[in-house]
């Protein structure tokens, strides 16, 4: 079953995807703001984690929207790869010490 | 179709909807701490409510078992980079909000070591 983009007759779920989409594009847009901004390295790198949950939120849309379960796999593999980015960003920040960014 | 649609609907939304107030946390607030109180807890929440959508509109044990295992996923592994994350930027000197006012880790951490006390060392001789 697909869901793809025709709004002709659309349904409920159908709408709910297309928002969900939205708020997401939304969200990633703010976090890509500080992102840049920064100002510390401690500020991007949680900019980075969010950015991470985002797309796994995305994956999950995106799942539903193509009816292709498979999808989900993918944002396992994101998760995992997110938290191990995480824990290597902090590490090096804690051994970098003090800085400028 | 029905009930099962509407959950759906329902924790997408709701789900999309956390994600946004943890992207404006993450732009509004004034400082590295706080921006991290509002992404790990609303980002941790909003990425398991649309896990969990997709759990419920899919109806099937091998996305089900998938869906939990990243919610699970998620919710052991967020507090847990907040910590590390957290911890290391207080280690190189992120600066507080201008209007903190308790910060109780302050003089505990051995420079050096990287240990916590359990008292301030500038209260020690």
């Amino acid at each position: 079953m697909s869901l793809m983009w025709s709004t002709e007759g659309a349904g409920l779920l159908e709408w709910v995807i297309i928002a969900a989409f939205a708020l997401m594009c939304l969200s990633l847009g703010l976090a890509t703001l500080r992102l840049l901004l920064g100002p510390t390295l401690a500020d991007r790198v949680v900019a980075l984690e969010l950015m991470a949950s985002i797309t796994v939120g995305i994956i999950a849309v995106y799942t539903i929207s193509s009816g292709v379960s498979d999808f989900l796999d993918v944002a396992v593999v994101l998760a995992l790869t997110a938290f191990l980015a995480a824990v290597g960003f902090a590490r090096y920040l804690e051994k970098r010490g003090h800085g400028d960014d | 179709m029905g009930m099962t649609e509407w959950i759906v609907a329902g924790l997408l939304l709701l789900g999309a909807g956390l994600m946004l107030v943890a992207a404006l946390g993450l732009v509004r607030m004034p400082d590295l701490l706080c921006r991290m109180h509002a992404t790990t807890k609303a980002g941790a929440l909003g990425g398991g409510l649309m896990v969990a959508a997709v759990a419920v509109y899919f109806d099937d044990p091998g996305v089900v078992t998938r869906a939990v295992a990243i919610v699970i996923f998620i919710i052991l592994t967020a507090p847990v980079a907040a910590h590390i994350v957290g911890r290391a930027a207080y280690f190189v000197g992120v600066e507080l909000w201008s209007n903190t006012i308790l910060d109780e880790l302050k003089g505990r951490y051995d420079d050096e070591t990287h240990t916590l006390r359990s008292s301030d060392s500038r209260d020690q001789d």
